[in-house]
């Protein structure tokens, strides 16, 4: 894969890293195929360049943007992030991208807007096993005070390099203090809006996937605990680990949330 | 079929049944298993696979033995097919308790092998509570372990010596649970998988035409039972 020239980000953790090889062929992404070893498969198929990325809504200026301009906008920090599924297991991940806030800013939203939505490519002819029964593309959001922490990024690369398709590329969100289907994969579009968008798995189960969807030990899914996870790592037993408030990010993040009742904004 | 036949037969039954536990063995002693993303994912999902089609199985011994009376000997497999079930449904459940619900397994062996063996209970002291709450608040492993529970009240008296015990009739009607059974495990399946995955579709499609084949069966023989006796009332 094509290398990328990133600099040390200042957001890192000491925990042993998850092999590149169960990163990348342990996927949800299920425009490629429902099970977690189908996208590794599957998502060849899906072209990179030439990619565009719409800014529409509530900003100064609708426009649309090269994948390729993007890239050089700001310098490619690595980040390394502990990433938390809901379903119960995590990966430790170095990520390869700079700050969210820096692309909204550059997208000048309009004092009004107040939740910014990330919409997924469809595109049927690259994603022939795209399977039915939901309600595509796939799409997330966010309020725009949590987007702009400067702990949300926008990622382009992982493990020094491009990021493999089947973890989204050419271009992401890592929201590494919400469950992992937040960090919509290979964005075509970022819509500015003054509504809570619609989001795809809070449509399909809203009582199992909230907007939020922020990490929480103490509010369980209906099927399984939250308050411990598998750690994905290079063991064949690997050790279940207790789950942090905020993935442990409750330091940069738990300050948006004041005064609400996080066990009703799961 | 002569004795000896029987006896090959058997061996041969084991040897299939006990070939996806090697397997799993071998998946972990070649190395394969730690390369797997997720290894306990792994084994629950295989274990509790070959559990429901082994039950699967052994339901379906019954319904192939009526098409012909030449094959009535099938009979003989069919609690060690269900034997099996129970087997692989107990390694599901002990995937569940030692590897998925907390209890730090690479810790207790490590612990073993130092030769303290209080360890093993230590730990499961430690999850235990955590067990429980899960069974009380989740449906999908409630109706998971009835299926187990069930499966495990079949095999204390599956030996000859107890079925003379309780008497053919007694004996029956509590090996009949295992319909009960199936159909737990297939609940368990759709309870668990996530909204709009339709996996379980196909053990759901064949658990019922195996209980219909059944009720098929017994809705012929009680035309034909009752055929002769209007004649006779007729007379």
């Amino acid at each position: 894969a094509q290398a990328l020239s990133t600099a040390p980000g200042k957001y890192t953790t000491s925990e042993n890293q998850t092999p590149f090889a169960k990163a990348t062929h342990y996927n949800n992404f299920y425009e490629f195929g429902t099970d977690k070893s189908d996208p590794a498969r599957n998502a060849h198929t899906l072209k990179t360049r030439p990619w565009t990325v719409q800014v529409t809504g509530m900003v100064k200026k609708p426009q649309t943007l090269d994948i390729d301009t993007l890239l050089k906008y700001r310098p490619i920090e690595s980040r390394i992030y502990r990433h938390r599924c809901v379903e119960a297991w995590s990966m430790v991940i170095p990520w390869d991208g700079y700050s969210l806030s820096e692309f909204i800013n550059y997208c000048e939203p309009l004092p009004s807007a107040k939740y910014v939505q990330f919409v997924t490519l469809l595109d049927k002819k690259q994603m022939p096993d795209l399977p039915g029964g939901y309600d595509w593309p796939y799409s997330e959001g966010l309020r725009l005070d949590e987007a702009m922490n400067p702990l949300a990024l926008l990622a382009f690369g992982c493990y020094g390099q491009v990021l493999p398709n089947q973890n989204g590329a050419p271009i992401r969100i890592v929201l590494p203090w919400k469950y992992g289907f937040k960090s919509a994969k290979s964005l075509v579009r970022f819509h500015f809006t003054d509504k809570q968008p619609k989001t795809t798995w809070n449509e399909i189960s809203s009582q199992e996937y909230g907007f939020y969807s922020n990490v929480n030990p103490q509010v369980d899914h209906p099927r399984w605990t939250q308050s411990r996870e598998r750690r994905i790592d290079s063991s064949a037993f690997p050790r279940t680990i207790p789950t942090q408030m905020f993935n442990g990010y409750a330091d940069q993040v738990a300050s948006l949330y004041n005064g609400m009742n996080l066990k009703r904004y799961y | 079929m002569s004795k000896r036949t029987i006896l090959i037969l058997k061996a041969v039954v084991h040897l299939i049944c006990l070939t996806p536990f090697f397997w799993l063995v071998r998946f972990y002693t070649s190395g394969a298993l730690e390369l797997d993303p997720d290894p306990v994912a792994y084994i629950t999902h295989f274990t509790g696979d070959w559990a429901l089609w082994i039950l699967l199985s052994s339901l379906a011994v019954t319904p192939v033995r009526r098409l012909s009376s030449r094959i009535s000997w099938l009979i003989r497999f069919r609690r060690l097919i269900g034997l099996y079930a129970f087997f692989y449904a107990s390694l599901h459940l002990a995937t569940y308790i030692f590897l998925f619900s907390g209890y730090d397994l690479p810790t207790v062996l490590t612990g073993v092998r130092a030769g303290h063996l209080s360890i093993v209970l230590d730990e499961w002291k430690i999850v235990w509570p955590t067990i429980w709450d899960d069974v009380l608040k989740r449906r999908f492993i409630q109706v998971g372990f009835l299926a187990w529970v069930i499966l495990l009240a079949l095999a204390l008296t599956s030996p000859a010596s107890i079925m003379r015990a309780m008497g053919g009739k007694a004996w029956q009607r509590l090996h009949r649970l295992l319909y009960l059974a199936g159909a737990a495990a297939v609940i368990h399946y759709w309870w668990l998988v996530k909204a709009g995955v339709r996996t379980p579709w196909k053990v759901t499609a064949v658990l019922t035409v195996l209980l219909l084949a059944r009720l098929g069966h017994t809705v012929l023989k009680q035309r034909r039972g009752s055929g002769p006796e209007l004649h006779t009332t007729r007379i």
